[in-house]
């Protein structure tokens, strides 16, 4: 966090007060956001909370009903070309021309970018050649898995030299090793200094990539933070640790041990403390201490899914209304 | 709020890639080889009818498209019917078909407005009905030349040129309603559907219907009905009705233009004949007058028609 504050200038992305009103409802209700450049940023929320109609208002790709936003110091419903320029979008499910081939459907988006000729040879390969695809650069795009699908519409933001790339759902439907490249190459767009906005619902992935998240519910951003942040902030502490041993006092000893919030007895043998640091060391010099025969310690990382859980347990599951 | 940039930018690319799609496609064809079948058959009874009657004709490379032999109908009438087919085959699929290839955010991502995707598309379709009608023109003119062998004159070229040049603004009249369906509709079967039942309706079923409303608009005086002549004032109706269809105004026009020696294309009073040669071409000039205003209908048909979809279009969520 002290790397980023360094960096920090003004951010990238920045919303105050953005809505989006259908009728009488309103599908994305006064959000602020403020997103700097070259971190990794999280969209997460049931589907129909709002995150699909949150980026297109970013892209100018649908109405703003009040409030502002700003990309990249252009205002995307007065200067989308400006904005559509700079920033990539991957769309939820992306499609492509199945009669054209990869090279020729990037070749396609290449001309409406305005790139010349020469160039564009140029960055269809490399792009094709980053995300794996060189090899069927001329296959029929008809013939491409859904996870090359994703990787071809990657290729088209690296080719697009974006500043900002925003990716909807980008790992939804592919299988765990597609899913795992997919997360390789998106860490290399941050590392090239790219600013990424992915929506998701894969907590883990979203946990393991991202510096910041966003939570949506009901088109409200109700908590913004890294996820160890969000950990103590909702779920009173960042650490989980499970300690399975046999012993007298061991739940008071471990009470005992600065940073603990809160010990829980799950069983004779079994405890689960809630503590503010990693405490395991603590833990067990603890039970070695009164004598106990110490079986397992574990502990839980700051879980997403934890925080999410807390804040949606009152919604069914499966979402509201599909809004994909 | 002014927009920044040209709404037209990316027309062009828009523009090629549509055209190379609609050539290369089977859809395309298959139009295309439906219409050249029928039209060689018209042309093949025509040439046939010709060379047996070999009287002095000035226009002789016009009758070739329009004279009928039964069973088959005029060249001009296979077109009149086929081109809002192939109007309709390349357009109802526009705008909903990148919707449901999932192509349009994508592309309405790229530093584009979404003018140029429309207006792209629309010409693109247009530009390939205009080169198969082109195709087919030349074809025509070549069999005539062949078959007849005789060379034709500067007024018959510029009359069938009239000729091509309303048909592709009749193909446009259709393209735009496929066009507009395609937006509406999100489902391309539907949009095709609607498309061909419109169709249907303005080519078999009104020309039935507009006399019968005429009469109920304008009952006829049961004194012309005495003297066994029709009511001038239920034909009139009648034929302003029939005149909603974008059928009857194209074969308005190309009567008017292929066969000089039309004089009006409505009710004809015996005064307004006086003084008239009968059987005389008019000149070209009057012709293309004469076939004017049915111009101007299909040209403004089109245009409005297109005006419905680009708001429509302007108007519509991209998320599918």
């Amino acid at each position: 966090m002290n790397e980023q504050t360094q960096t920090m200038t003004s951010p990238v992305i920045h919303a105050r007060g953005l809505t989006r009103r259908y009728g009488d409802t309103a599908v994305v209700d006064g959000i602020d956001l403020d997103i700097v450049r070259g971190e990794v940023f999280g969209l997460l929320g049931p589907n129909g909370a709002g995150k699909t109609t949150t980026i297109l208002m970013m892209l100018g790709l649908t109405e703003i009903s009040s409030g502002e936003i700003s990309m990249l110091g252009f205002n995307p419903a007065r200067e989308p070309l400006k904005v559509k320029r700079r920033v990539g979008y991957l769309p939820d499910a992306v499609g492509f021309y199945d009669q054209l081939t990869a090279a020729e459907n990037l070749a396609y988006t290449g001309k409406l970018m305005g790139l010349a000729r020469a160039e564009r040879a140029g960055r269809i390969e490399q792009a094709l050649r980053r995300v794996g695809l060189i090899d069927v650069a001329s296959k029929r795009v008809a013939t491409f898995s859904r996870g090359m699908r994703q990787r071809l519409g990657l290729a088209e933001i690296i080719m697009k030299r974006a500043e900002i790339a925003i990716l909807d759902e980008p790992t939804s439907g592919l299988d765990p090793q597609a899913t795992q490249e997919f997360l390789g190459l998106i860490g290399e767009l941050k590392a090239e200094g790219i600013t990424v906005l992915l929506s998701s619902h894969m907590l883990d992935q979203v946990q393991r990539i991202c510096d910041r998240v966003a939570l949506f519910k009901a088109g409200h951003i109700v908590l913004v933070g890294a996820v160890p942040e969000l950990a103590i902030k909702v779920l009173g502490a960042g650490f989980v640790v499970e300690v399975e041993a046999e012993g007298l006092g061991i739940a008071r000893r471990l009470a005992m041990i600065p940073g603990v919030t809160h010990v829980e007895t799950l069983s004779a043998d079994r405890f689960r403390m809630t503590a503010e640091r990693d405490v395991r060391a603590d833990a067990a010099r603890a039970v070695v201490a009164v004598d106990g025969a110490l079986r397992r310690l574990s502990v839980d990382e700051p879980s997403l899914e934890a925080i999410y859980a807390r804040y949606f347990q009152d919604q069914p599951a499966g979402g509201v209304r599909h809004a994909a | 709020m002014r927009r920044e940039g040209s709404p037209f930018q990316g027309t062009s690319t828009v523009f090629v890639k549509e055209l190379a799609d609609h050539i290369s496609s089977v859809r395309m064809l298959m139009l295309q080889l439906l219409i050249v079948f029928t039209a060689l058959a018209a042309l093949y009874e025509a040439i046939n009818s010709l060379r047996q009657n070999t009287a002095e004709d000035p226009f002789l490379l016009l009758r070739l498209f329009t004279i009928d032999q039964a069973p088959l109908p005029s060249f001009v009438a296979i077109l009149g019917f086929l081109i809002p087919l192939m109007a309709i085959g390349l357009g109802f699929d526009a705008v909903n078909g990148e919707h449901n290839r999932r192509t349009l955010s994508r592309i309405l991502a790229q530093p584009i407005y979404r003018d140029a995707l429309l207006m792209g598309k629309f010409l693109a379709a247009l530009a390939t009905i205009g080169i198969s009608l082109a195709a087919l023109w030349l074809l025509v003119i070549g069999l005539g030349l062949i078959f007849l062998g005789v060379p034709p004159g500067g007024e018959e070229v510029a009359r069938s040129l009239v000729f091509l040049v309303v048909a592709i603004f009749y193909a446009g009249v259709w393209l735009s309603l496929a066009m507009l369906l395609s937006t509406v509709f999100r489902s391309a079967a539907t949009a095709a559907l609607v498309s061909l039942g419109v169709w249907l309706f303005l080519t078999i079923l009104w020309p039935m219907l507009a006399p019968a409303l005429a009469q109920v608009v304008a009952p006829p005086d049961p004194r012309y009905a005495l003297l066994g002549l029709n009511d001038p004032a239920t034909a009139v109706w009648a034929q302003e009705l029939l005149r909603l269809s974008p059928n009857d105004l194209f074969e308005e026009a190309m009567l008017a233009v292929l066969s000089p020696t039309t004089r009006s294309l409505g009710p004809v009073f015996l005064d307004q004949l006086r003084g008239a040669v009968m059987g005389a071409p008019l000149p070209f000039g009057e012709s293309v007058m004469l076939a004017w205003p049915q111009t101007v209908g299909l040209v403004a048909g089109t245009i409005v028609l297109f005006a419905f979809s680009y708001v429509l279009f302007q108007r519509q969520e991209v998320r599918a």
